[in-house]
């Protein structure tokens, strides 16, 4: 949404809590960090001597995840992963369904954006799988909504892959 | 039971699982691949051997996101002796083997009691017959017993055939083993199965 400029900001009152709403119907801590998945950190260090973070992070045999955003968050985010994915096979003695498993991070990431204190994860997570149903793409947010995706892009200058993908999504025939 | 030999490791384990006097399954093998270089033979109460290889393939995962390499011999064979020590007073009732590569490459053996205390063998049987197979392996392994004998490394073809003999001296007299065994032999290019028909009294 666009706020009009006629009308002053009173963004900086409403800002500083996720537990706080604004007079418009908005959660400004949710909004910055969903921010921050667009701005689609930069993963490569300085130098080449140390180690490069690594964008893509395998989850189980099934499922993989790509991140956008803070580095350290999606770290937290994917051992949650991988520990559902172990109990699942622990207990259950088969693979997670990926739908269950970014319904379980959408249930862990709500958690933050309403807790007084907390703040809500600054990652973005592309989740690929393959389950009994099939191959899946979700896309998950700060904002703890996920989409179910046949094709996403995240993260900085992702605009123009997004665009790339809708033209020509229907030329990518398995 | 295993035998660790130079360059390569066998780990063997009968297919009947018996209760009493009765047989529950011909075909039910105690012998569990952990990795291409790690086999784990496991026996005794199978309730308890079903969960703890469950624990064991769990923790092997959890290694390998924390540490991006895959778990050694030894470092399986240590990792368990704390799993069953962890259980006390409370243990698992499950008789061990790990058998495998150690990280350069020669063939080892670790054997463990219900709670954990484990050493590292060139030999081992363990399970029901136990006794009557450890002696056999003592003298034609360890060349115990035996004068003037010029102490050979054992081929691998050698020790298979020797694994077969014992279990096949077993079943003669041991009622709980029997139906069939499942020859596990670890090398550098992997883990090979043979398996081999016995008695089925």
């Amino acid at each position: 949404m666009i706020v009009c400029l006629r009308r002053p900001l009173f963004r900086n009152q409403y800002d500083n809590d996720v537990t706080v709403w604004s007079p418009q119907g908005r959660i400004h801590q949710i909004e910055y960090a969903m921010e921050a998945v667009k701005q689609g950190s930069a993963t490569r260090a300085p130098s080449e001597l140390s180690a490069h973070q690594k964008k893509i992070i395998p989850i189980d045999d099934h499922v993989g995840v790509s991140i956008a955003g803070l580095t350290a968050d999606a770290r937290l985010l994917s051992n949650f992963m991988r520990s559902e994915c172990l109990n699942s096979r622990y207990a259950y003695d088969r693979p997670l369904p990926i739908s269950r498993l970014v319904a379980a991070v959408g249930n862990k990431s709500q958690i933050p954006t309403q807790r007084y204190g907390r703040r809500p994860f600054g990652v973005g997570l592309i989740v690929a799988g393959y389950d009994e149903m099939g191959p899946h793409i979700y896309q998950t947010c700060p904002s703890a909504n996920y989409y179910d995706c046949k094709s996403m892009a995240i993260g900085a200058r992702s605009q123009s892959a997004r665009t790339y993908l809708e033209k020509f999504l229907d030329k990518f025939v398995d | 039971m295993a035998i660790a030999g130079e360059d390569f490791s066998v780990i063997a384990s009968d297919t009947r699982l018996s209760q009493g006097f009765s047989i529950h399954s011909r075909d039910l093998p105690k012998t569990y691949k952990l990795s291409n270089s790690t086999v784990l033979g496991a026996c005794g109460f199978h309730g308890d051997v079903l969960t703890l290889t469950k624990v064991i393939n769990a923790r092997l995962k959890i290694y390998e996101n924390e540490h991006h390499k895959k778990m050694s011999t030894t470092a399986i064979a240590a990792m368990l002796s704390t799993m069953l020590y962890y259980r006390r007073f409370f243990p698992y009732y499950v008789y061990n083997i790990v058998a495998g590569l150690d990280d350069e490459g020669k063939g080892c053996v670790f054997s463990f009691d219900p709670v954990g205390s484990y050493e590292r063998e060139s030999y081992r049987a363990g399970g029901s017959a136990s006794s009557m197979l450890q002696p056999l392996l003592d003298n034609q392994i360890g060349f115990k017993n035996q004068q003037g004998v010029e102490r050979l490394p054992l081929s691998k073809d050698k020790v298979v055939n020797l694994v077969k003999d014992v279990f096949i001296s077993a079943s003669e007299r041991d009622i709980y083993t029997g139906d069939g065994i499942i020859i596990n032999i670890i090398t550098k290019d992997g883990v090979q199965e043979e398996r081999f028909p016995l008695r089925r009294d």
